[in-house]
């Protein structure tokens, strides 16, 4: 199955393999305008969708009267709980969400009601006149009471515990340093908001178009809902305009089939911004506690702590989101000992899921933060510090693991820090702090600098069996590769192109829509898994075409298969005495589907130890940043990065990558926080809820991707997506505290806790 | 409040728009009357620019425009950007740079470039500080800016003849 390639690229004529700088197939749509995203979706006779949904955090419902709204002009249908047909819950891991609250709201903004009418104005006013008889109650909101508390959901209040313990538990060390650490929640502020059209089908079912992670699992979760067999219920994937995590759940899918089936018409909805916020999860918000233990000579002997995080109002991936904060609690260190509690709990407060980095983000913030401390208890250099710590192959987990793959984490680091800053003291006020308010005295800005090392676990974890599916037709010289995979913007689609030509020597290679009917699930785009598993299954069921074709060839022609290779849209033999071109051996055509699997992990036991885990990429960055201490305001004025990425497979995709995760943690560093109060968030626009613009970006120095190809990946590649956003929050965080020397526990720092710190 | 039809010019074509609202923003006009859903809808408030079009040449964002008022000049939206089948420079720019992720930005970030580098003098070298602050009123969050940074160095190489 692995195919290590550890040459480098060679130049291909034509188009673009392995390892080379392939164009997005999408690219040119994307930029003429034409590229249908599912917010553009339309169809003749097509109905608009709405949703009420609760202006309060806890409250029972008494009541709900639809009856004004189904008397309003152009409306087709108002639609409750009582109206869905099949599983009234649905969820990821565990069915706790309703698909439309029946007897009690669990947070602001959860989905009541449906509507769908002729005019968007038509649907506003049916919402508008929906009466629901709320009995408010009190919110649950302090993610610290939540065990204490009376449950507010029949699963009760706690969604998952894990206590880890490794080692002797019994070692102290000669230094001992202990914090705590607040993280904010973050939304993931995808740009395209949720939409999706429904269409009746003629046999009782329903087509779905629409902006996901898991077109398969989106399927199996409607159908469940709608009371239908999974295959009346076809996913196609519509244009997606980011996801980053929040297109993991259902939002308005279910509702919308609802909907269509209900009228016999197609119904479109589109979330605004403010219903976004409160459509999808975020990532969960975190309060940990630290002491880290180690000898006089900076060796690491026992790392505690005790992590919880703020599930929300339902259980989302909140189970698998501790597992990693928990796993990787310790950071990418050597940890004899160690004793670590998650915990993570269900509140009245927004639900909380997947976002980038998954887990990782909030330990990162921690661990680092940690490592300071110690660096500074010994009076050693953090670098070194770290250096002395880091893994390598070979190294144990604090969860026993063993780490039989590629860990070039010392290589990471060290690049990182060797690599000579282009930060310059700026004259100009707009690269100042505060920027274009013009508010910084240059003679009170302080510098500062810091490093941060992360990881993360690639694909799912814990025994899940994961799967991806693709098919691979050659016909004409012509390949046509059929997966499910989710293309979210991160460019899986120009590696299947690339990979397609690499197996197969093709130039042309079509790309079927992403869609439930056509092939089997492509698993979920997320964890930094869909180069390796829907890039696997490309690679294997491409090669299963190449075999089968050249053992036809070589049948006919009375050769060894093994003499005959497939170079540049040609089948030619090696002894140089037969070649045939690639459209006319395939006229009739050859096509293989095959399920591809990583090697199988498992459950943790009740000690949180087991090989739970299938593979790991690590990251470092180094920030430099302004502070402005009278104000607290910040500039970050430059990143650097160095990344463990097993193999290039398409270098500016890579960059794409490492410099779009840092931007969403230079984001979370100084500045994303959804604010909830009393259960209700107080920022939900953009106007509100601040992510990074061009002029609060730094640049991205990419010191190093570090190409050690990684034992079973295909073509030995690491996924890229996560690690850019893991260590680069942590990064500017210690840059901050380095230039105010003030000891900042909340993430993100607001200019509040440098300002007033002194006061 | 109902207008009487009225009509639009985008892109050089006249646009009778019947039964409007007066109401109406013109991103939503663009999008849902005219089958122009090249601008994007992403926050609806002005602060991401992804509907951002050039009214008379200048930079606005759609969403906060009536269609009304644009009664009598000059809209250029993404769709026209460039003739049928060929990309304008700032196009091609994104495209070579690796600045197109998902794309839901895209429209709104090639208008504001396109109106920044029709906005420079003859042969400016564009500033670093001046081109992150003529696109810092459209969000990305895929691409953290680097490469659309690049594409925009590409592109006024272009502008400028500098390269083909």
């Amino acid at each position: 199955m692995t195919d290590v390639r550890t040459e480098e690229p060679r130049t291909v004529q034509g188009a673009p393999r392995i390892g080379e700088s392939a164009p997005r197939p999408d690219g040119i749509p994307k930029v003429n305008g034409s590229f249908a995203f599912s917010s553009d979706l339309w169809h003749d006779r097509m109905l608009w969708g709405g949703t009420l949904r609760s202006p309060h955090p806890s409250a029972r419902i008494r009541s709900i009267d639809i009856g004004p709204a189904v008397a309003v002009t152009g409306v087709h249908a108002v639609l409750t709980s009582a109206d869905v047909p099949g599983s009234p819950t649905y969820g990821l891991e565990h069915a706790d969400q309703p698909v439309l609250a029946s007897d009690v709201v669990r947070y602001e903004g959860e989905p009541v009601a449906i509507v769908a009418a002729d005019h968007p104005d038509a649907v506003r006013r049916a919402l508008d006149a929906i009466v629901v008889d709320y009995e408010v109650t009190t919110p649950l909101v302090d993610p610290g009471l939540a065990e204490s508390s009376d449950p507010i959901h029949p699963d009760g209040n706690l969604i998952r515990r894990i206590h880890l313990r490794h080692g002797n538990q019994e070692v102290v060390g000669d230094v001992v340093v202990e914090g705590t650490y607040e993280v904010g929640m973050q939304d993931q502020a995808f740009l395209g908001p949720e939409s999706g059209l429904a269409v009746p089908a003629e046999d009782g079912g329903v087509e779905l178009f629409i902006a996901t992670q898991w077109l398969h699992a989106d399927r199996d979760q409607v159908a469940a809902c709608l009371g239908l067999e999974p295959g009346l219920v076809r996913l196609t994937l519509a244009g997606v305009g980011g996801a980053f995590g929040a297109r993991e759940d259902l939002s308005l899918h279910a509702h919308l089939c609802l909907l269509a089936l209900h009228t016999h018409r197609p119904v479109k909805m589109v979330y605004s911004r403010e219903e976004s916020f409160h459509g999808h999860v975020h990532r969960h918000p975190a309060r940990m506690w630290y002491r880290h233990h180690a000898d006089r000579a900076g060796n690491l002997v026992r790392v505690e702590a005790r992590l919880l995080l703020d599930g929300g109002a339902y259980a989302s991936s909140s189970g698998a989101v501790i597992a990693n904060a928990t796993c990787f609690a310790a950071g990418p260190y050597r940890v004899p000992s160690a004793d670590i509690e998650g915990v993570v709990v269900r509140t009245n407060n927004p639900p909380c899921g997947a976002m980038r980095g998954f887990g990782s983000v909030q330990a990162c913030i921690g661990h680092e933060a940690q490592m300071d401390r110690l660096a500074a208890a010994l009076g050693m250099d953090p670098v070194e510090l770290r250096l002395r710590n880091v893994l390598a192959t070979g190294d144990r987990l604090p969860t026993g693991q063993v780490i039989t793959g590629t860990a070039p984490v010392a290589e990471v680091l060290r690049t990182c820090v060797d690599h000579p800053s282009a930060a310059s003291l700026s004259g100009d006020p707009m690269s100042l702090p505060g920027g274009a308010g013009r508010t910084a005295d240059p003679a009170h800005v302080r510098r500062g600098e810091a490093v941060a090392l992360g990881f993360k676990n690639l694909m799912f974890s814990e025994g899940f069996d994961d799967s991806s599916s693709a098919i691979c037709r050659l016909e004409g010289g012509v390949a046509t590769v059929t997966c499910a995979c989710a293309e979210v913007g991160q460019g899986f689609v120009t590696l299947a192109q690339q990979i397609t030509r690499e197996v197969l020597g093709v130039e042309e290679v079509v790309l079927a829509p992403a869609a439930t009917a056509t092939v089997g699930s492509a698993g979920s785009t997320s964890a930094s898994r869909q180069s390796w598993m829907s890039g696997g299954a490309v690679q294997a069921a491409c090669e299963e075409v190449r075999v089968r074709l050249l053992t036809s060839v070589a049948d006919d022609r009375g050769v060894d298969p093994d003499e005959l290779v497939l170079v540049e849209g040609r089948v030619v033999s090696l002894s140089g005495d037969f070649e045939a071109d690639l459209a006319s051996v395939t006229a009739e055509a050859i096509e293989a589907e095959v399920e591809f699997r990583h090697a199988p992990t498992s459950p943790l036991d009740e000690n949180g130890q087991g090989d739970a885990h299938v593979s790991f990429a690590f990251s470092a960055h180094r920030a430099i940043v302004d502070v402005d201490c009278d104000l607290g305001l910040v500039k970050v004025v430059e990143l650097t990065t160095s990344q463990d990425v097993g193999r290039l497979l398409n270098p500016l995709q890579a960059i794409g990558q490492i410099e779009g995760g840092a931007a969403q943690g230079v984001g979370l560093a100084v500045m994303e926080e959804v604010l909830v109060l009393d259960g209700r968030i107080r920022n939900a626009s953009f106007t509100d809820y601040l992510v990074p613009t061009a002029l609060d970006m730094p640049p991205v120095e990419i010191a190093a991707l570090i190409e050690q190809p990684e034992p079973g990946a295909p073509f030995g590649a690491k996924g890229i997506g996560e690690p850019p956003s893991i260590s680069s929050t942590a990064a500017v965080v210690a840059a901050i505290r380095a230039a105010t020397e003030l000891n900042l526990t909340h993430v993100p720092v607001r200019p509040t806790d440098i300002a007033l710190a002194g006061a | 409040m109902s207008a009487g039809p009225y009509v639009l010019r985008v892109n050089g074509n006249d646009h009778e728009v019947p039964d409007a609202h007066l109401g109406e923003s013109l991103l939503w006009v663009l999008r849902e009357r005219l089958g122009l859903p090249g601008s994007k809808n992403a926050c609806e408030e002005g602060e991401c620019g992804s509907c951002s079009v050039q009214v008379d040449g200048e930079l606005v964002c759609s969403c906060l425009v009536l269609a009304a008022a644009a009664v009598g000049r000059e809209v250029t939206t993404i769709e026209g950007l460039a003739p049928d089948g060929e990309l304008a420079d700032v196009q091609r720019a994104f495209v070579e740079a690796g600045a197109v992720q998902c794309g839901f930005c895209t429209p709104g970030l090639l208008m504001a470039v396109d109106t920044l580098l029709d906005d420079l003098p003859d042969g400016g070298d564009p500033d670093d500080l001046i081109v992150r602050e003529a696109i810092s009123g459209n969000l990305c969050r895929c691409t953290g800016y680097g490469r659309i940074l690049e594409a925009v160095s590409i592109a006024a190489d272009l502008r400028r003849g500098n390269r083909t």
